[in-house]
């Protein structure tokens, strides 16, 4: 078993060719498009395969350290047509090709006119312990 | 009673259940819930004999539950009012159930999750934990287990090499949580080895032990990765060292070679070193050859490259890799320390940092960082 992330971006309008950006769904369409979300990972716990996801919200800022005995600065908020981090999830699965199989699920939820939105979905691997055979 | 010496008796109530008539699914809920009672009233109230309370606990949770369900069919009602007691005629009930656990029909985790839980007697929130998982997660995965080896027929042991498969990747999923996924994969193999009394399954016990022992020595108190030259040895358990060579030679003896005593080998001549300019490179660079005829793979290749790097210089190692596939996990590695033997620091920083980029674990990205910068700081 191997745990992947899977990041969702908010990328503005630039999302890809394919994607009637949000703001120009209908209703019903909206509504469509939560309900598969919400059914994949329905589908992701039944076969056992769901650790953990979330959204965030948007209004993020960056943060570092400015030395001592100052105050955190801060760089932000973002306006939106810079690449946000929209949500995450992580998934348990037993190969890599089953975590690009359930990327590309979820990339497929619908947008406008029902059809496939497509978007880019990032798939990054989880660090693991080194096995126990290889020092 | 502690609860590893309760779990013990874990296979062979799920046997005697299936036995008496039970199917497996809903034996090994019911043997579940037997075991977790035990573990609440055994403390204050230990039963004279163990193994006769759970049975009888876990056939009157199957009949409770047969009972209570009414979606059951009337081919589970008829098990119940007529046991058959000659379905598993000559297979021994905790063997066959090793078997049935890692079943070729399921993926390899469902079938380690599997075995946790109906083997080594694990609840479904301690095997959770240890997969850092929702325990609903878990639970779904078993079931879903269950449900595919529906109507699987129960008497078929098989082919062992399914179930040392199970156990060796068990062994190799490391330590987190409570539960020590290692010391739980080398009681299975030790049991198994009781069961069933074949050289490739000694040989996986002996690699087990062999490995296990030097644990301690593995990682820093910091979390750090120490390699294997550099491990204090005075740390390696020497009791599991004799023990995994003493059943790897009775295995060896009766010559039917197999990858695990293959692997079991390298693993004792390591263990066999009291340092590690001791070792006897040539040896294990035969033992990868032995290896290579099992398991032509490129992770055999890889590693019969740093064994030869030792056994025949840098140069050696260096040839012998050019047979290796550069996409194989840990190649740069491997190359950045051939490389740095042979002189080439500059070469070998810059392959140490590249590997770090690729490496799947963090003590291990961590590990490779330090020998780029240890390189980078000799060359400034």
């Amino acid at each position: 078993m191997a745990k992947y992330l899977l990041l969702k971006h908010y990328r503005g309008e630039k999302t890809n060719e394919f994607h009637t950006p949000g703001d120009q769904w209908t209703p019903a369409e909206w509504d469509a498009h939560i309900q598969y979300m919400r059914d994949f990972a329905d589908r992701l716990r039944s076969r056992g395969e769901f650790v953990s996801g979330d959204a965030l919200a948007m209004d993020g800022v960056w943060v570092r350290y400015d030395g001592p005995g100052k105050p955190p600065v801060t760089d932000g908020p973002f306006a939106e047509t810079k690449d946000l981090i929209a949500g995450w999830m992580i998934i348990d699965v037993d190969s890599y090709d089953r975590a690009l199989e359930l990327a590309a699920e979820l990339s497929a939820a619908p947008g406008a006119g029902g059809e496939p939105i497509r978007e880019w979905l990032e798939l990054r691997p989880v660090m693991e312990e080194p096995p126990a055979t290889s020092v | 009673m502690d609860s590893v010496s309760l779990r013990e008796h874990i296979p062979g109530v799920v046997g005697i259940l299936v036995r008496r008539g039970a199917d497996f699914a809903s034996a090994e809920d019911a043997v579940q819930a037997a075991l977790i009672r035990a573990l609440e009233t055994w403390p204050s109230d230990p039963p004279d004999d163990p193994k006769g309370w759970l049975v009888t606990a876990a056939w009157r949770k199957f009949i409770d539950q047969v009972r209570s369900d009414s979606a059951r069919t009337a081919r589970e009602e008829h098990f119940v009012l007529e046991p058959t007691p000659d379905q598993l005629p000559d297979q021994d009930d905790e063997l066959w159930l090793y078997f049935h656990c890692a079943h070729p029909s399921l993926t390899p985790s469902s079938a380690i999750a599997l075995t946790l839980r109906a083997v080594a007697g694990l609840t479904t929130r301690q095997i959770a934990d240890a997969y850092l998982v929702p325990e609903a997660t878990m639970a779904q995965r078993i079931s879903r287990a269950k449900q595919r080896l529906e109507g699987t027929p129960l008497d078929q042991p098989g082919d062992v090499t399914t179930v040392l498969r199970t156990l060796y990747l068990l062994f190799n999923e490391g330590y987190s949580g409570d539960i020590d996924l290692a010391a739980e994969a080398i009681r299975l193999t030790r049991q198994i080895a009781t069961l069933r009394d074949e050289p490739e399954v000694h040989g996986l016990l002996a690699l087990m032990l062999l490995h296990h022992a030097r644990r301690a020595a593995r990682v820093a108190p910091t979390g750090r990765l120490i390699p294997l030259a550099e491990q204090n040895r005075s740390l390696w358990n020497t009791a599991a060292i004799t023990e995994g060579v003493e059943i790897l030679q009775n295995a060896l003896a009766r010559d039917q070679l197999g990858e695990y005593q293959a692997q079991a080998a390298i693993a004792a001549l390591h263990a066999d070193a009291q340092t590690s300019s001791e070792t006897d490179w040539p040896q294990i660079v035969e033992w990868y050859d032995e290896l290579l005829a099992f398991n032509a793979s490129d992770v055999v290749r890889l590693n019969r490259a740093v064994a030869i790097g030792e056994a025949m210089g840098a140069a050696a190692g260096l040839a012998a890799l050019a047979d290796v596939d550069p996409a194989t996990p840990r190649y740069e590695a491997v190359s950045a320390y051939l490389h740095e033997r042979s002189g080439n620091l500059a070469l070998a920083a810059g392959e140490y940092a590249s590997a770090a980029r690729r490496a799947t674990s963090e003590a291990e990205r961590d590990h490779l960082n330090r020998q780029a910068a240890r390189l980078r700081s000799i060359a400034n």
